[in-house]
Order: C-alpha cells, then sequence, then structure tokens
C-alpha cells in the first residue's frame, strides 16, 4: 500500500508539508474567506463576519476599479509575453555565439533580475518623468500627459520595464535549452544553404520549443501576480486606475480598507484565471 | 487504487489540522480585559520617526523609566511600511502591537477599532473625564460613532499655505502680504509665478492616488469654504454640495492651467524650488529652515475671510492603546504623564506641533513669545476640522480621492457629476457598520 520504496514517503515529506503549510492552507483560507464577510482582527477579538454567500464574486464582476484592474493586467500580458520570448530567445541566441566581452554581457543582462525593484524603479523615473531623458529625446513626439501619468502610456511601460527586468532569467533559460540543440542540425542547415536567419526560424526556434512553454507559463504567472511595479511607479493605481494590478487592489482593499473577504474574492477568480490561460497556453504549445 | 487511498489518507490529517487551526485566535485573551486594566509593569510603545518627534519620546521615556523603575517602557519608531497604518494594522493581526502609538491617525482609528484592536480609554475611570478637561469642545471631534473615547487627542498640524518670499518677489507679487485670500486672487498669483518662471508651478499638492492625499488638499479648502464643516457627517457625505463644487472648480483650473504638477515629485517640490507654494502644517517650519525664506497665509476661500475665522484640516494624530496591552494601567499611566501640560510644552519646543489643547497662547506663552511664527498655528487649533470618525473611513477617503483623481486632476468626468457619485458611494459606506 505505501509503494515499492516507502522510505521515498520519508524524503517527500517535508516538501509535502511546506507545500500544506505555504500553498495549500492559504489557498484553502482563502477560498473560506471569500465567502464570508471577512476582515483580519486581533487574535481573540470576538468580531461578528457573517456569510455572504457569492456576493463578494458579485462584487468583484460589479466594481469598475476592479474590471479595470483585469483589463491593465491583460494588455500587461499581451505586451510582455511575447515580447519576453522574443528577446530572450534573441538575446540567449546571441549571447551563445563566440562573442567579445559575452561572459560581461551574459551578467549584464542577469544584474536587474537580482536587483530589487525598489532600487531599479528610481532609474525609471528619472527616464520617463515628465521632464526625463526619453521625453528630452522625442521632444515633440512626447506623449502629453507624460508616460507614468497617462493612462493610455502607464500600463505598457510598466510592461517593458518589468520585461527589462525579467529578461535575464529568461536568458538563462533559453541558454540552457540552447546547449541541448544538436550542432549536427545547424551544420545540415548550413549545407542546405539556409542563412543565419532560416536556420535560427527552422532549428533553433523548434529546438527550444519545451523551453518557450516554460518561458511562456512562468513569464504569465508571475505577470498576473504583478504587484511591485505599480506599487512603487504609479503609487495607488496610476492615473485613474489605469495602471492597476488585481493584486494591487486585493491589497487596497484588503490590507488598506480592511475588507479581505472581497480581497480574497479578487484572488481566487484571479488563480481561475490564470490556470486557465496557462491551460491554454500548454495547449497551444506542447506539441508531444 | 493503492495511490489514492494512501494519498487520501495522508490529506485527512492535513485538512484536520487546517479546519482547527482556522478556529480564530485560539486562546486568546480576550477575556481578561478587566484583569489587564489594573495590571502595573513595563510595557512596549511606538513612536513616529520624525526627527524631532523621536527626540522628545526619548526624552519623555528616560523621565518616566528614572521615576518608575518597575514599569520600564521600551520605545521603537513604528516599523518602516509605506503608512504607518498598515504597519500598526499588520501589528493588530499578528497580535504583536505594542501597549500605545503614539501616530494613530484617527482616520485609521474605525477600522483597528473594528479588527478589536484598541482599548476604550472610557475603561479607565478618569478616562473619559481626562480627555474632555484636557482637550475641551474639539474632543467630541474623536468620540466614536458608540460613544467611547478610543484615541487620546495630542497633537495637530493646522494646514496654512507655504509660500517663497524670493519666488514671489521674482514674479513681481508683495512677498510679504501676497494676495492670497480669495480663489480669484490665488489663482492670479499663480499664474503671475508660473508665467514669469519663478517657479516650474505654483503649487504641487502630490496627485497620486493614495487615500489620504485628499486632506492636503481638497479638504483644507473644503473645511475653510464651509466653516468647519467635516466629510461627513450625521451619516451624510457633505461634500457635494455647493461650497465642495466651488473647492474642485478651483481645483480644477489649477491643474488645467497647468498651475500645478499632475506627476509625483520624488523629494519636497517646496524646498527644491519647483513649487512657490505648499500645503503644510508647522512640521515644516524646521525642513524649510535655511532651505527656503517662507512666508505663510491661511487656505483661500472663495470669497475671502478674516484669518481668524478660516478653519483648516487638523493633521491631527493621536495616542491610541492597542488591546495586545497586559499592562494597561501602566500603559494609561503613561498616556496621561506624555500628555500632561509640562510633557505637551515639550513636545512644543521640540517639533513646534500643536498639542491638541484648549488656549495654548496662554499656557506656554514664552515659547509663543521665542517663537512668534507658530502664533497662527496656535490660533488655528481652535478651528481645525478631523476626519469623520466613521465606519469604513479609508474606504470612504479612497472612494473621493478616486473620484477627485480622475475628474479634477486628469480631467476626465466632470466633477461635479463624479463626486455626486463618490458621495452616494460614501453614503452607502458610512451608513455600514
Amino acid at each position: 500500500m505505501l509503494g515499492r520504496q516507502p522510505i521515498g514517503i520519508a524524503f517527500v515529506a517535508p516538501y509535502a508539508v511546506f507545500l500544506a503549510a505555504v500553498f495549500a492552507y492559504p489557498l484553502g483560507i482563502a477560498v473560506y474567506m471569500s465567502f464570508y464577510d471577512w476582515f483580519f482582527a486581533a487574535p481573540g477579538a470576538v468580531v461578528d463576519r457573517p456569510f455572504v454567500g457569492f456576493s463578494n464574486y458579485v462584487a468583484v464582476f460589479s466594481d469598475p476599479a476592479v474590471l479595470r484592474s483585469f483589463l491593465n493586467i491583460a494588455i500587461f500580458l499581451v505586451i510582455n509575453v511575447p515580447l519576453t520570448v522574443g528577446l530572450s530567445l534573441g538575446l540567449a541566441s546571441a549571447l551563445n555565439a563566440a562573442i567579445p566581452l559575452r561572459t560581461f554581457f551574459r551578467v549584464s543582462f542577469y544584474v536587474p533580475y537580482v536587483t530589487a525593484s525598489v532600487a531599479v524603479v528610481g532609474v525609471w523615473f528619472f527616464l520617463f518623468s515628465s521632464d526625463g531623458l526619453v521625453n528630452e529625446v522625442l521632444g515633440d513626439l512626447a506623449p502629453d500627459p507624460s508616460w507614468l501619468v497617462n493612462s493610455t502610456w502607464a500600463m505598457p511601460v510598466i510592461a517593458v520595464f518589468v520585461t527589462w527586468k525579467q529578461l535575464g532569467f529568461f536568458i538563462l533559460l533559453y541558454l540552457a535549452a540552447l546547449q541541448n540543440v544538436p550542432k549536427e542540425l545547424y551544420e545540415s542547415a548550413a549545407v542546405d544553404g539556409a542563412s543565419r536567419l532560416r536556420s535560427f526560424w527552422t532549428v533553433t526556434v523548434p529546438g527550444v520549443r519545451p523551453a518557450t512553454t516554460l518561458v511562456v507559463l512562468l513569464a504569465t504567472i508571475t505577470g498576473a501576480n504583478l504587484f511591485t511595479e505599480p506599487y512603487l511607479l504609479t503609487n495607488g493605481g496610476g492615473p485613474d486606475g489605469a495602471s492597476a494590478s488585481p493584486v494591487l487592489v486585493m491589497y487596497q482593499r484588503g490590507i488598506q480598507q480592511g475588507q479581505a473577504g472581497l480581497a480574497a474574492a479578487i484572488g481566487i477568480v484571479l488563480v481561475i484565471g490564470v490556470l486557465i490561460i496557462s491551460l491554454i497556453n500548454r495547449k497551444l504549445l506542447e506539441r508531444d | 487504487m493503492k495511490r489514492t487511498l494512501t494519498a487520501l489518507l495522508a490529506t485527512i490529517p492535513l485538512a484536520l489540522t487546517t479546519v482547527a487551526c482556522n478556529v480564530d485566535g485560539g486562546g486568546g485573551d480576550g477575556g481578561d480585559d478587566a484583569e489587564s486594566a489594573g495590571k502595573h509593569g513595563p510595557i512596549t510603545i511606538w513612536y513616529s520617526n520624525n526627527t524631532e518627534e523621536v527626540a522628545w519620546g526619548k526624552d519623555m521615556v528616560a523621565k518616566w523609566n528614572g521615576a518608575h523603575p518597575d514599569e520600564k517602557v521600551t520605545a521603537q519608531e513604528i516599523p518602516a511600511g509605506k503608512t504607518a497604518e498598515e504597519a500598526i494594522g499588520a501589528s493588530i493581526t499578528a497580535g504583536t502591537a505594542p501597549c500605545l502609538v503614539f501616530n494613530t491617525a484617527p482616520a485609521a482609528v474605525p477600522q483597528f477599532q473594528k479588527q478589536g484592536g484598541l482599548v476604550p480609554l472610557d475603561d479607565f475611570p478618569d478616562g473619559a473625564k481626562y480627555i474632555e478637561d484636557r482637550t475641551g469642545e474639539n474632543a467630541a471631534q474623536y468620540k466614536s460613532p458608540d460613544g467611547k473615547y478610543y484615541q487620546l487627542p495630542w497633537k495637530s498640524n493646522p494646514v496654512v499655505i507655504f509660500y517663497n518670499k524670493k519666488a514671489f518677489a521674482k514674479a513681481g507679487v508683495d512677498a510679504e502680504n501676497p494676495p492670497l485670500s480669495t480663489y480669484d486672487e490665488f489663482l492670479d498669483t499663480a499664474r503671475k509665478v508660473v508665467k514669469s518662471n519663478a517657479a516650474q508651478y505654483a503649487i504641487w499638492p502630490a496627485p497620486s492616488s493614495e487615500f489620504f492625499q485628499s486632506w492636503f488638499d481638497f479638504y483644507p479648502l473644503f473645511a475653510a469654504e464651509t466653516d468647519g464643516k467635516l466629510l461627513v457627517e450625521d451619516g451624510k457625505s457633505t461634500f457635494a454640495g455647493d461650497e465642495g463644487k466651488k473647492v474642485t472648480a478651483f481645483w480644477q483650473t489649477i491643474y488645467k492651467e497647468g498651475l500645478a504638477g499632475k506627476e509625483k515629485y520624488n523629494g519636497d517640490a517646496f524646498a527644491d524650488g519647483k513649487a512657490a507654494m505648499a500645503i503644510v502644517g508647522p512640521w515644516a517650519i524646521p525642513v524649510y529652515k535655511g532651505k527656503v525664506e517662507w512666508g505663510s497665509a491661511p487656505v483661500p476661500t472663495s470669497q475671502g475671510k478674516d484669518a481668524g475665522e478660516i478653519h483648516t484640516f487638523s493633521d491631527a494624530k493621536n495616542v491610541a492603546m492597542y488591546s495586545a496591552c497586559k499592562n494597561r494601567a501602566t500603559a494609561w499611566d503613561l498616556m496621561k504623564f506624555a500628555t500632561s501640560e509640562e510633557q505637551d510644552g515639550a513636545l512644543l519646543e521640540a517639533t513646534g506641533q500643536m498639542p491638541l489643547r484648549t488656549g495654548l497662547q496662554d499656557v506656554y506663552p514664552d515659547y509663543f513669545e521665542k517663537n512668534p511664527a507658530y502664533k497662527e498655528f496656535a490660533d488655528l487649533t481652535a478651528r481645525t476640522v478631523e476626519v469623520p470618525n466613521v465606519p469604513n473611513s479609508i474606504a470612504i477617503w479612497q472612494a473621493v480621492r478616486d473620484a477627485y483623481s480622475n475628474s479634477v486632476i486628469f480631467g476626465k468626468s466632470d466633477p461635479d457629476q463624479a463626486m455626486q457619485d463618490a458621495a452616494t458611494k460614501v453614503d452607502q459606506l458610512a451608513g455600514q457598520s
């Protein structure tokens, strides 16, 4: 009944406990909270938290600020994920070749990933504020309320920022995958007269397909949970909620305003949404 | 089948522990309230990280510890967080709140109270009496809807307009008595400042959407215009009426004509000379010393009023006792000690912030003789307006800020309509309990 190697259970147990404590238990509590008028209270305090059924979920789908945040994260994902995949694969291929200063480039692409957002955000403020470098270069083409306070451009700017910041990690994933593409395929492509670009499309891209699936899934999941950048770059959701992400709204409602039940409902809806998108991604990308 | 069975058997104890842990708190100390109210012993307190307040706090604690070796007070600054309220709210939930926090925002009190995190000071036999004796009529603004005091009024920073004398002189405006009392005068002065390039903007209140930002643009002018109305009175919002409309129209003009920045400035725009005016309280005096030659004027009203009649926002911070406190008798004694006439005077000397007491200029005449710049603030403390003590107050302020930001700052909708919609929402939120 315990399988052929019962000792395996002992080895797996610590991780199972970790999973249960850090993922399963809070998820269970979140589902529980979303059906009540829940709020955080002092330990031992006697407070009234009535059961409210689905009314938190109704509130999620009827609150324009919350719906706007889901739209914002969709915009974010549409920009971030393809850009991440394209740029990281391209850069990984370039860094795989024997170019001069290769190690320097690899390190410099990785550094933003390990730097705290709080530290890096200052640079982006400098670049994108109304008298920042980008606007000076663009001159008259600069958008009128400047980037971060412009409701059309705020989310795309954040998407570009996050893409740049995470690039190092995904380049690493692709670099590893590229090592597994057999050299013979490139040689035979060259023999058949394929140009560099052509062999990239027909040898590299299919060759790293498992990594692409992983990159898309990871980028989608971490992107959907975006909090730090809207919180830091646009303080409280930007011009009129145009750069609020669902997790930021959860934070505002749950922690600042004490409506933890509503925040839990937003979280559960987000989890279901991400699961659906990930399933679709997998179906589209996996080819075994 | 076997593997599924094993998995199920393994999950059941986990599930049971989950359910058991879910029973809230477990063995809480809530039942010992009556006991704790009488206990003496060591306590911890938190204060803000304002440099001058920290200095005052350390001094006050040292004096107390010298006189009460058995009731030692350990003091520290509020743990870092984007806002103090988040740090305090988290500590209440975790059960690690200190006995006293000398920086409790009145707007957060309804929420902390709802969380069961605060001790009603009426529990102490001289609780209500001490508060009313020290603070007088204004104490009523700090009562909770259930009639009890969950906070001890401590200090306020009545908000006025500071202006940069050099910038005004450059713009050709009288730097000693600038025309700032009516909306029209204020707008004219602002236009002159920006046109002459004396500063990038005439004034630069933070345009971001945090729930408390309205306290430094909309609310002070609303208080002045309405002679002291609160945002919500008797459970109904007041800000969508005629006076509120005048205030939003004023700010809308400022943003439309580019007289204020729409992006948050990283730093202090007034200290850095980017804005010629600021809306601040006396806490700013030591900050701007040596950086800006400043003058001050009351906030403007639509028709202009006598300085002695103008109301403003109090920006008060109070002291509250938190339910995680075990030695409440000591905490109460410390509260009284820290807000005694002597300690209030020390606070005044150290920080320039106004203790929320009656007759400040009579009680501390020497201080005001030495520092005449602070006289107007002492005078203003009698005419400050507080945030309304109603349920869901943070959500209420967020709703107001969102409507204001959308319509007034970014011009995306009609302010009158936006504020009316916000008022409907606020009425609903204030009515919940």
